[in-house]
């Protein structure tokens, strides 16, 4: 029985389950609904959870470990000789053991003969089959193949057997269990909290895989170049060592891509920040309530395009724009008509991201604006203040935490943001601040030093795990603080 | 209606022969909001130095009819106002009026104690701040001080005026906010429910105030309570479904009422 239809057969008995529970419940009920603890649905529903729940718990364990099992126990029946070869070998043994066992299935009961009485045909036997073999197997691979699919079928029908057992016996029992007074819906809706539980620690924990695979990596960096070279280095240059070439070691300094992102960050920031707040101000206090309703959605459109839009923009309008005016200015004021703005630029970037940003700092502060209780404009409004009065002196000083907060999570954004700066920053790691140069940034690097064949053991690759778990920390604790605020202004007015 | 008016037309003329000055004079005071209506030709005066209670059931429009006192009505979408009320004289509703000039004439105290997220000092001096009414850090130290003892709230919190406005206790915080109010020299303060948050023991510091508040402002209010309308006010004004009901001296209202429904509601018979 495969998997999917062992799976249909389990939800058939939660479903007979469900039915037979609520119709139980309903009989000793009598007609008296009053007289049970819960409504016969859940005791249903507790005989259901009862039949599947078990068994699907049975069947994951099954799959994940009966491989194992039958690995070691053919590993075990490997030759001795073969046993004394180093794993990797062992491993690329089992490899092949596995593709002739695919291959045997395939195999009629007299080709089987025929192949296990001479055993040097099996490779062009199985190729006609389909399934093509590196090398000529060794004879003693037959049969382990041989066991392992015997093993394999035994294992599907205990399996079958077990899961559709524990079904039954989970029905039957949760069926045994329903009485008038049973709490089935306290059962059952811890069942529910359970699961709410799992899909909520889901998440947590491939955050804490994530951390944990980029910690090992960047541990692995740091083997090889010294942390302190990393974090105060000044000078970036990882120089792709020649494969086998170890001695040429590059430069892996931090400080001029964080500069960078900072740089960038920053400007972007200056563009995003007035406008966002200003356009947050002009919709939650002075628009009116058809203007919002058009105007609101609109900005937070600019939100849902895809950054790398954003980059064709910065790299194909916005940056050679930049250049082309700032050539003529230079024309105008000198005579010489050489641009002073480069296309790829901190200012271009940063620009570009900070019109990125500005419905992010929008939305966010008009919420927290909005959110300002009416007793206050009102108050504020009822002494006589005119309502530029009251946003200044009364609405802002009150949201400010909250605005604050709603940056701080708008920087960490900016300092993550990768597809702008890739094609609009610029790559090269330099340290200035004229804005008009080109600059680059902790994730642009990311991407050339993890673009490309490569693998993961010289410290050219590895780096950018380090950058990673560098860019993430600081996001993260940018993040971590602007929550922080967010909460305690809100325990102000509630 | 029309008889009430003519009646209150009457008084007013009586009034000045007796040497009765009205502050607030509404005449024809309708309000909408989008389609509905919510007060029906509403005549109603405002005695000078007097404490008017605005009573009658949830809904009867007496809430609204006070904010169109100083035009709060203007903050609030598809809000419309017609008729006419003046203050000494002038209608608040012409559009030469600065609306900002008139709520500093004619202040505002919520149900709801709102104190700014500020502290108590900056809390008082926040009207005359805006209004530019003290020249120099002395003069707002006076006001603010004048401003919370005319609240009885300063010998509370003289020695905490930095402390946050939000941490006061309901009544303190009803009390600073009526010192907000005073500290702005308003000749008409108006209030929505000042006590309806409070316990009947910051409900009975508040009547106090109102009560010595008398000398130096005309009040309005708001009440639900009828035990509070009788306490604190001199004049009461009975509200039902939009329209103005009876207007009388407070005394005779709660003895001998010239209206059967005024009568029912003072009694509990409907509201």
């Amino acid at each position: 029985m495969s998997v999917s239809l062992l799976l249909l057969v389990v939800a058939g008995i939660g479903v007979m389950g469900y039915l037979a529970g609520s119709w139980r419940a309903g009989a000793l009920a009598g007609g008296k609904a009053s007289s049970l603890h819960s409504r016969p649905g859940y005791y249903g529903a507790f005989v259901a959870v009862w039949s599947v729940l078990p068994a699907v718990l049975v069947l994951l364990v099954w799959i994940v470990a009966s491989p194992i099992y039958i690995g070691s126990t053919v590993r075990n029946g490997f030759p001795e000789e073969v046993k004394a070869e180093p794993q990797a070998t062992q491993n690329l043994d089992y490899n092949m053991i596995g593709a002739i066992s695919r291959g045997l299935s395939l195999l009629s009961a007299q080709e089987r003969t025929a192949l296990f009485a001479d055993g040097s045909a099996a490779r062009t036997v199985l190729a006609a089959k389909g399934v093509p073999l590196a090398a000529d197997p060794a004879p003693y691979m037959l049969t382990s193949a041989d066991t392992l699919n015997r093993m394999t079928v035994a294992s599907g029908l205990l399996r079958s057997a077990l899961v559709v057992l524990v079904a039954l016996a989970g029905a039957f029992f949760s069926y045994r269990m329903i009485a008038p007074k049973f709490r089935a819906r306290n059962r059952v809706e811890g069942v529910m909290l359970g699961g709410l539980l799992a899909a909520s620690s889901i998440a947590i924990l491939t955050t804490i895989g994530i951390v944990a695979s980029m910690l090992t990596e960047a541990i692995h960096f740091f083997n090889r170049v010294p942390a302190w070279e990393f974090f105060f280095g000044t000078v970036w240059d990882p120089r792709f060592a020649a494969a086998g070439a170890a001695a040429s070691a590059g430069q892996f300094g931090l400080v001029p891509l964080l500069a960078g992102t900072l740089y960038i960050g920053f400007v972007a920031m200056l563009v995003a920040v007035p406008v966002g707040l200003f356009a947050a101000v002009y919709m939650s206090e002075y628009a009116s309530r058809t203007l919002r309703s058009v105007a609101k959605p609109l900005l937070e459109v600019l939100a849902g395009i895809p950054t790398i839009v954003y980059g064709f923009f910065a790299m194909v309008t916005v940056g050679p724009f930049l250049r082309d005016i700032s050539a003529q200015m230079n024309g105008l004021a000198t005579g010489n008509f050489a641009s002073f703005i480069q296309a790829q630029s901190v200012l271009t970037a940063g620009f570009v991201m900070g019109i990125m940003l500005i419905p992010y700092v929008s939305s966010l502060s008009d919420d927290i604006i909005t959110a300002v209780p009416r007793a206050l404009r009102d108050g504020s409004l009822g002494l006589g203040a005119t309502r530029s009065e009251t946003i200044k002196r009364v609405i802002l000083p009150a949201a400010l935490p909250g605005i604050v907060g709603a940056l701080l999570m708008t920087a960490s954004r900016a300092i993550g943001e990768t597809m702008i700066v890739v094609l609009a920053a610029g790559v090269a790691a330099r340290m200035q601040l004229n804005p008009f140069e080109p600059m680059t940034t902790v994730t642009v690097k990311i991407v050339n030093q993890l673009t490309g064949d490569l693998e993961f053991t010289s410290p050219q690759t590895l780096v950018a795990f380090a950058l990673g778990i560098t860019l993430f920390v600081i996001t993260l604790c940018l993040n971590i603080y602007a929550l922080y605020i967010v909460r305690k202004y809100r325990e102000q007015y509630e | 209606m029309n008889i009430m008016s003519e009646a209150a037309v009457e008084k007013a003329l009586d009034g000045k022969m007796n040497d009765i000055s009205y502050k607030m004079i509404g005449r024809d005071v309708s309000v909408y909001y989008g389609e509905k209506r919510a007060l029906y030709d509403v005549n109603l005066d405002v005695r000078e130095n007097t404490v008017t209670a605005l009573i009658g059931p949830s809904g009867c429009g007496k809430s609204t009819f006070l904010r169109t006192l100083n035009r709060m009505n203007d903050t609030i979408d598809g809000c419309r106002v017609t008729g006419r009320i003046t203050l000494d004289g002038d209608d608040i509703y012409d559009p030469a009026i600065d609306v900002v000039e008139l709520r500093a004439r004619v202040g505002m105290v919520f149900q709801k104690p709102n104190p700014f997220p500020k502290s108590i000092y900056e809390n008082v001096a926040y009207g005359p701040r805006i209004h530019g009414l003290a020249k120099a850090k002395a003069d707002m130290d006076a006001i603010v001080e004048q401003s919370l003892q005319k609240a009885g709230l300063w010998n509370e919190v003289k020695d905490r005026l930095q402390e946050s406005g939000t941490g006061l206790s309901g009544g303190q915080q009803q009390r600073l906010c009526i010192a907000r109010a005073v500290a702005v020299s308003p000749e008409v303060i108006l209030m929505d429910e000042p006590c309806s948050a409070l316990d009947p023991i910051a409900t009975a510091k508040v009547e106090e105030l109102i009560h010595e508040l008398r000398a130096n402002f005309t009040i309005v209010i708001v009440t639900h309570s009828m035990q509070q309308a009788a306490r604190v006010s001199q004049r009461t004004a009975m509200f039902h479904l939009g329209n103005l009901v009876e207007e009388n001296d407070t005394d005779k209202m709660f003895t001998n009422p010239d209206d059967q429904r005024t009568q029912d509601y003072i009694m509990g018979r409907f509201g």
